[in-house]
């Protein structure tokens, strides 16, 4: 493999890498938070797509500049996490944070099911591509191979920016703290009177509009159709299980590690591609059951 | 719903009809995929047959008998799929199957039919190994299999781009991507053996990102790019190719990139090989003109707002195919209602046409289905690429001859076989 | 002594001397009234034995169930057994039904072992996703190797003989429908005893107080490997029974959703019943079934919305329901 190989393989593994953990990112925080591995986050973060598409369309359709598609992500975004994960954690979550495990699992398992359904109701079947947003940027050349600016740069961009901004979030602000604490003892944090269903209910929303973000950032590239969530759910669970649940910078590595995996393997041995994610998986929970960075009792963020 | 239990339960009352009679309503069962991604071929299948059996009802149905369908879905799960076959195959009254789209459901499908002593058309799946490996007396084919399909577009390549020295592939993982690039290859090595393969590429099925076989294939810069995905897939995979500039350095060979020329819009550009799985092809140039044709066209484009697709071409085949053969064996039976085994018999040799060139039923059931290969072009009048410099090859020569399994058969052609191929060519 | 041999009464639901009304009686008046299907109502034969080779699979997640521990990957077993099956029918063309069974039972208890000697180190949701790690690794497999596996088309697992004889379907899948109800009564029974028994009362203590074996000087490692191979081998014979079903087996049994299918299936008969894994396996076959030929489309939305109806208003289950309303009946005598 020549240094130019080597240095192409690795810009397609970092901008595959960001898209993969900021689905993930919003998986992890509700893992750390709430406990919950919501199986959801795969129809949440195509319904993000699906919403993108449709505005920016509407958009597009209404003479508005292309340009525009950007803001559209975040407003999609937020509506994935108000419209959708709002009612979904106040309406059945909040219902069994008794229940055992498999109950909470199954209940999103459930929603999974639900909103899979919706999706081809609402838009159908047929897949859609809309790259406004991507074609805007335009191209770099790098090494005599062509890159879209929108994924060498601004997806990598993003990914580093909310890397950093979550964990500024958590670390410096009130509500960061409120989380924190009420991830370390949920019982302790009530009683100094912090109200943990809203916590739960504010970390849920947030963690959704992050799969709506992330299925905005994706859909310029990709196309839109039925069952890109159950895919993208997989994925994301090798990413947030290998860097140990709730760890939002082991997230940001393993994505990185999935994703030059993955694309080194199309340079070196393109047979084994699709086998990568769930190798390192299993190579490292094999080794590290909680997880590259995780502990398998007290659990943090 | 209720009609249907209704009409089930006189067509099981045996005093109410001796044997010949006409039935009430010819039963047909049709399995296409309404969920999951292959549904891009399975909605405008259906799509097609609701107003196929609405044309054919209106025209006072078959032998004055009305056409009955009912759908399954093959996006429900193999257990689905098989129990909802059996019970509108048994206790549902279908008299004749059209089962799959999936090659992977064909294999299940055929042996059942078989059992079942059902008639079953396979109606849209590729995999030509069913009548290779096997032989049936209930299961026929209303169209053509991977072979012609592959074959024809090795041809129209190697007739339009006779110099290319390097080939690069980026196929689905599964069956069809792997067996097609099977046959390709053959082909190719057969009648151009200095071609050089540079490069094999088979990302998993619904793979939503090509980034990095984009960059390795622009590293590459073969001369020529084959994929033989579909839908979501084959979208996906140009779209990226083009926002790259991949699709300015290398020829595309896209068989099935008919099935996808609205959806893809401005982004295929001109002057890349498209194929249609058979002579498909919403202008089609021999039929463009033919009032059955144009009517279906626009009621097709009334209905779903879209242009027909090679699956809208496959269901009609499969219609046209029960409406030849119920015609043929009335007549043979002095005009009353044919049995089973007359219908059987007269599957033999049938000839019919749906929306393209007439298709027949070879004696080993394969159908025999004319191939269109074009080029693309953006000529400004479609807000997407059509066809020009059309050929459209004659289904019997590029189709492997009965008892011969095809990639032995393939291997065994060579150049002289480009001229031995029956074309008609069309600008546009 | 300890709580580890006290028998569960409140599950168990059996007052000393006699047979209960829900925990015998109605099992086998069900079965029986299965046994009738064949005669009474032959459409849904085939739906009934696919139900009921799911159900042994479920039986199996629901085993881990009562030691508090959720799969996520059991498909790996069922999708092990059926391939195992079918490269026996390949190798052996005309091999016999039992020998098919064997292979799969066989292939899924070595990779239950391969498998189980990793997991049951792990617990709760470690336990769950190293499990779905492993079956989505087969899974890949299956679909990449395909000159072996047949790739995503899978491969046909052709009739085989049944005592040496070769049967038209018809009769097959009579001796077929038989055979499943045989097995869903002797393993069913066989595993309700064995999680009565000490090792089974000791493996069920893991949910509740694990400290407590070790104090004992019991392993929990070995007693849960145990209970995975219990279920490892119910999810083969599954697998095995649905591949012969079927005749063809694809990778789609190794993929996840079908794992969540079978937790969903066992919570929805009853979080840890083994009559209820196929209760649960009954009805889930017949309204997917019902709701697909029905209501076209959204067939997944419907199970959605009952499974959620079930887990938020019937947590126990259908069999809960079951035994909540022959309690009442029984306490009415």
């Amino acid at each position: 493999m020549t240094p130019t190989l080597f240095l192409l393989a690795l810009f397609d593994g970092i901008a595959y890498a960001a898209l993969v953990f900021i689905v993930a990112l919003g998986l992890t925080l509700i893992f750390g938070v709430m406990r919950i591995l919501n199986i959801a986050h795969g129809s949440l973060y195509a319904i993000g797509a699906y919403a993108t598409v449709s505005l920016s369309g509407w958009a597009l359709a209404m003479g508005l500049a292309p340009i525009l598609a950007f803001p559209l992500m975040l407003v999609s975004a937020v509506l994935v996490g108000l419209l959708l994960g709002g009612p979904i954690e106040w309406l059945l979550l909040r219902r069994i944070y008794d229940k055992p495990e498999v109950l909470q699992l199954l209940v999103t398992f459930a929603v999974f099911m639900i909103l899979e359904d919706v999706q081809r109701l609402v838009w159908g079947t047929r897949p859609y591509f809309e790259a406004t947003a991507l074609q805007a940027l335009g191209n770099v050349t790098v090494l005599g191979v062509t890159y879209t600016v929108y994924q060498l740069i601004l997806l990598p961009a993003v990914a580093a920016a909310l890397l950093l901004g979550m964990r500024f979030f958590l670390r410096h602000t009130i509500i960061g703290k409120l989380i924190l604490a009420t991830t370390e003892d949920r019982e302790a944090a009530q009683s100094i009177g912090i109200d943990a269903d809203k916590v739960f209910l504010f970390t849920f929303i947030v963690g959704a509009a992050l799969a709506g973000l992330g299925g905005a950032l994706a859909s310029p590239t990709t196309s839109i159709l039925p069952g890109m969530g159950a895919d993208m759910i997989v994925l994301s669970f090798a990413v947030v299980a290998t860097a140990g649940l709730g760890q939002i910078e082991g997230a940001a590595l393993c994505a990185l590690m999935i994703g030059l995996g993955r694309s080194f393997a199309v340079y070196v041995w393109p047979e084994a591609a699709t086998l990568v994610p769930y190798a390192i998986m299993v190579a490292v929970l094999s080794v590290r059951p909680q997880g590259l960075f995780g502990s398998s009792s007290a659990r943090k963020i | 719903m209720k009609t249907w239990l209704l009409t089930a339960l006189c067509a099981a009352m045996p005093l109410t009809a001796a044997a010949a009679d006409k039935p009430a309503s010819l039963k047909v069962g049709m399995t296409t995929f309404l969920t999951g991604p292959a549904s891009v071929f399975g909605v405008p299948a259906k799509n097609a047959a609701e107003i196929l059996v609405e044309t054919i009802n209106a025209q006072g149905g078959i032998g004055g008998v009305p056409v009955e369908v009912s759908f399954i879905d093959e996006g429900a799960g193999a257990e689905t799929l098989t129990s909802e076959y059996r019970r509108l195959a048994e206790s549902g009254g279908a008299d004749v199957m059209f089962a799959a789209i999936s090659s992977g459901n064909c294999q299940t499908l055929a042996p059942l039919a078989e059992d079942l002593k059902v008639i079953n058309f396979m109606w849209d799946c590729g995999t030509q190994k069913i009548f290779e490996e096997h032989s049936y007396k209930y299961v026929f084919r209303t169209q053509a299999n991977a072979t012609p399909e592959m074959l024809a577009a090795v041809i129209y390549l190697l007739k339009t781009h006779p110099d290319f020295k390097t080939i690069a592939v980026v196929n689905q993982d599964y069956a069809w991507g792997r067996d097609s690039w099977d046959i390709f290859r053959t082909a190719l090595m057969a009648m151009k053996p200095d071609v050089k393969v540079v490069g094999e590429f088979f990302p998993k099925f619904g793979s939503p990102d090509f980034s990095t076989e984009i960059s390795r294939l622009q590293a590459l810069r073969p001369d020529v790019i084959l994929s033989t995905n579909w839908g979501g897939d084959l979208d996906t995979f140009v779209q990226q190719a083009a926002q790259r500039g991949l699709m300015n350095s290398s020829t595309f060979v896209l068989p099935l990139a008919e099935s996808s020329l609205e959806r893809l819009g401005s982004s295929l550009p001109s002057g890349h090989i498209v194929g249609a799985r058979g002579d498909h092809y919403f202008r089609h140039p021999e039929r463009r003109d033919d009032d059955a044709f144009k009517d279906f066209m626009a009621r097709y484009e009334e209905k779903t707002g879209e242009i027909s697709v090679y699956p809208v071409f496959h269901t009609a085949q499969a219609f046209a195919a029960l409406q030849a053969v119920y015609e043929k064996a009335i007549a043979a039976n002095g005009g009353d209602w044919p049995d089973e085994d007359q219908v059987l018999a007269a599957m033999a040799g049938l000839e019919f046409q749906g929306l393209g060139r007439p298709v027949t039923i070879r004696e080993d059931h394969q159908g025999i289905e004319a191939q269109l290969m074009a080029t693309s072009v953006q000529t400004g009048d479609h807000p997407f690429a059509t066809l020009e410099n059309i050929m459209i090859f004659d289904g019997a020569d590029i189709t492997a001859p009965v008892g011969e399994v095809s990639v032995d058969w393939i291997g065994g052609l060579d150049a002289s076989f480009l001229d031995q191929v029956g074309v008609a060519t069309y600008a546009d | 002594m300890t709580h580890a041999t006290e028998p569960d009464k409140s599950r168990q639901g059996r007052p000393a001397g006699g047979p209960s009304m829900a925990g015998t009686v109605l099992p086998l008046a069900g079965l029986a009234l299965l046994a009738l299907v064949p005669l009474g109502a032959p459409g849904m034969q085939l739906l009934v034995n696919l139900a009921l080779a799911k159900g042994l699979a479920v039986a199996g997640v629901s085993v881990l169930l009562r030691a508090g521990q959720v799969s996520f990957g059991h498909a790996l077993y069922f999708a092990v057994a059926a391939y195992a099956g079918a490269f026996l029918m390949t190798a052996l063309p005309g091999a016999d039904l039992a020998l098919v069974l064997l292979a799969g039972l066989l292939g899924a208890v070595v990779a239950g072992v391969c498998v189980g000697l990793f997991v049951v180190r792990y617990r709760g949701i470690f336990f769950g996703m190293l499990n779905l790690a492993f079956s989505m690794i087969f899974w890949s497999f299956l679909e990449k190797f395909y000159h072996i596996t047949g790739g995503a088309d899978g491969i046909r697992l052709p009739r085989p003989a049944v005592l040496g004889m070769d049967l038209d379907r018809a009769s097959f899948e009579l001796v077929l429908f038989y055979l499943t109800l045989t097995l869903v009564l002797g393993l069913g029974w066989a595993t309700i005893r064995w999680l009565a028994s000490p090792a089974g009362q000791i493996f069920q203590t893991l949910k509740t107080n694990e400290t407590r074996l070790e104090y004992l000087g019991v392993s929990p490692r070995r007693a849960l490997l145990w209970g995975y191979l219990v279920s490892a081998a119910l999810c083969g014979i599954g697998g095995a029974l649905m591949g012969v079903t079927q005749g063809v087996v694809t990778p789609e049994y190794a993929w996840w959703i079908r794992s969540g299918e079978m937790v969903f299936i066992a919570v929805l008969g009853g979080a840890g019943s083994v009559r209820g894994a196929f209760v649960g396996a009954l009805i889930y076959e017949l309204v997917r079934t019902y709701a697909s030929a029905y209501a076209g489309d959204v067939w997944q939305m419907l199970l959605g919305g009952f499974l959620l109806v079930i887990i938020l208003f019937a947590p126990r289950g259908v069999i809960g329901m079951i035994e909540t309303l022959a309690h009442r009946g029984e306490a009415r005598k």
